[in-house]
């Protein structure tokens, strides 16, 4: 009798304000991996691979993006409270820059800008992800490195499995 | 008369996020509202009182996925506006950098985002691998993606944000030796564009509406130099691209969209196609042969045809170019600071993109505009978003017409930086 495979890992991708850079490493280095993953993870979110996409339990969430918008934070707090562990990924998501550069804005450019952040119910300046809620491993790099993603995931997969990979 | 009202509340597998509303009354579709949701991140302002030498690394970080196509963009904007003219070898390298992009970033549009609409499935890493057509298209697609990005790796340094390519020409050249894996890479990944292409000439899904085109057309089939021309027959002269392309406020939308002659027009590989398919590659023409009749096309699905033929041409021309050229050192050409504009064209996966850029004196930037593809697209997307849904009302489920909808937005391949995160359909009828 076959040996029974470990569950899988319970995986989510989320993109908040940024360039999705990240997200195209992801794609990139799924060429190589992605056979792999295909046993590895179940994403249960993923907009950017799949239409059906549920918010529920993930032992891993990854975050790009920093947050602009109170709507996005209520979201990041969800995502949060489902993820055993909570990845942030690339810069936007670890320092909030470049998305936070309106942060920095001096006063002429602030008034170009205000009625847009007003139409659109922005957030007075935008926040990197640990500002809005904990945040377990940072992956940094605009975009971030391919190598150094994949260390951090494997190294958090043999947590999640105790050791057993 | 038919009445109903629906919220989709995700679209999925695009660039960023986006929301749709329709209003139906008495079984009419009266408005169509299509809106880029991502937030804005102000880049046009943050490029004020910036020096102009790190105006292109700035800009590429308006978008991940055509990040390259921004960054020179900004970089032909820079270097006009500073009186420099780039190398031939610098324009190769360029254009390599741009085959690059265009062979990795229509692969993930053909296979990871639409692909699954063609085979009824959810996802495209949800296709079986006892199947013989679905493990072949699964291996295709990452073989494929994986040439492309190590096209891009070796001449541009980067997939996403190249490091590379600087105003004045390249920081780094190309090595001998991934030259040639690069050459043998992408000639192993041409049976799997010729199965592409077939899946997408053969794919079940049409809609035809006339409507208008525009695109960069160079002597070459290529996506960095040319004319901008029209269907018409019209020609625009990049310094007056602002006359031409009427802007338009949809107020719902963070995206600025745009107008051509008072109607809306399409760009991208379905507009470059149906301009320009004379120009491609003579293997890729030869090899081809009748499908390249199915172009000029009014039909929308072609536009993911048109993508696969461009991976075609952009392999077999950069196979070309790498096997015949030889890249020796030479120096970054420096330009003067001056009191100057400089626009930048070029044809981005998504159509054509345009950069401009007010230049001080002291080398910093006075202020700058840039358009891109998706926003030029967004009113030609509604148009047809409004005929699609009158075709079928009234007796289509509305989850149907939903799938229906957001089928047609991935064909355009649009990319709100981007959006993908949700697309919101709110119904009102009266």
């Amino acid at each position: 009798m076959a040996k029974n495979l470990p569950p899988k890992i319970r995986v989510g991708w989320f993109s908040f304000s940024c360039c999705e850079d990240n997200t195209i490493v992801m794609t990139e280095v799924m060429n190589d991996h992605w056979q792999e993953w295909k046993q590895l993870f179940d994403f249960r979110y993923a907009r950017v691979l799949q239409s059906k996409n549920v918010l529920d339990e993930m032992d891993i969430a990854f975050v790009e993006g920093a947050i602009a918008s109170e709507k996005q934070a209520q979201f990041l707090k969800e995502i949060r409270a489902h993820a055993k562990k909570l990845v942030a990924i690339g810069a936007c998501a670890v320092v909030g820059m470049p998305s936070a550069q309106r942060n920095f804005f001096n006063e002429n450019q602030k008034r170009q800008i205000d009625f847009l952040l007003a139409r659109f119910a922005a957030l007075p300046k935008v926040l990197k992800v640990s500002e809005v809620v904990p945040v377990d491993v940072e992956v940094g790099g605009c975009p971030m490195d391919p190598q150094d993603f994949l260390t951090k995931v494997n190294a958090l997969v043999q947590e999640l499995r105790g050791g057993q990979s | 008369m038919h009445t109903f009202d629906l919220t989709l509340d995700r679209i999925t597998k695009v660039e960023g996020s986006a929301a749709l509303e329709v209003r139906v009354k008495e079984g009419q579709v009266e408005e169509v509202h299509f809106s880029v949701t991502d937030y804005k991140r102000f880049y046009t302002q943050a490029m004020q009182g910036k020096n102009v030498m790190s105006i292109p690394q700035l800009l590429a970080r308006i978008c991940g996925t055509c990040s390259n196509a921004h960054l020179l963009c900004s970089i032909e904007a820079c270097e006009r506006a500073l009186g420099i003219t780039p190398s031939p070898q610098t324009l190769l390298l360029r254009t390599l950098t741009m085959y690059g992009l265009m062979i990795r970033d229509h692969a993930l549009h053909l296979y990871l985002f639409s692909m699954p609409d063609i085979f009824g499935k959810d996802a495209f890493l949800d296709f079986d691998e006892n199947d013989p057509i679905q493990h072949q298209l699964l291996h295709d697609a990452f073989e494929i993606k994986a040439a492309g990005n190590f096209l891009s790796m070796l001449v541009a340094g980067r997939s996403v944000h190249a490091p590379y390519p600087v105003i004045g020409g390249f920081s780094h050249l190309p090595e001998e030796a991934g030259i040639k894996e690069a050459v043998a890479k992408l000639e192993a990944a041409r049976p799997a564009v010729l199965r592409l292409i077939k899946v997408y000439e053969e794919a079940p899904f049409h809609l035809d509406r006339q409507t208008n085109f525009m695109a960069l057309i160079p002597e070459r089939y290529g996506f960095l130099n040319g004319r901008i021309c029209d269907n018409e027959g019209g020609l625009i002269e990049e310094e007056n691209f602002r006359e031409h392309l009427e802007h338009v406020v949809l107020p719902y939308s963070q995206a600025s969209a745009y107008k051509h002659k008072g109607k809306a027009y399409m760009v991208g590989a379905l507009a470059r196609m149906n301009l320009a398919k004379d120009k491609l590659h003579p293997k890729t023409k030869e090899t081809l042969g009748r499908t390249l009749d199915l172009f000029p096309s009014t039909d929308i699905y072609r536009n993911s045809l048109a993508q696969a033929v461009e991976i075609l041409h952009s392999l077999d021309d950069a196979v070309e170019i790498l096997s015949t050229q030889e890249f020796s050192p030479e120096p970054v050409i420096k330009g003067t600071p001056r009191e100057a504009v400089g626009i930048g064209v070029v044809e981005a996966p998504r159509g054509t993109l345009y950069h401009q850029v007010h230049l001080h004196p002291d080398g910093n930037v006075e202020n700058g505009e840039i358009v891109v593809p998706t926003g030029q697209n967004q009113i030609n997307i509604e148009e047809d978003i409004h005929r699609l849904v009158q075709n079928l009302l009234p007796n289509t489920p509305k989850e149907k017409i939903a799938f229906e909808i957001e089928k047609l937005i991935r064909a355009y391949d649009p990319c709100m930086s981007c959006a993908a995160h949700f697309l919101k359909v709110n119904w009102i009828e009266e």
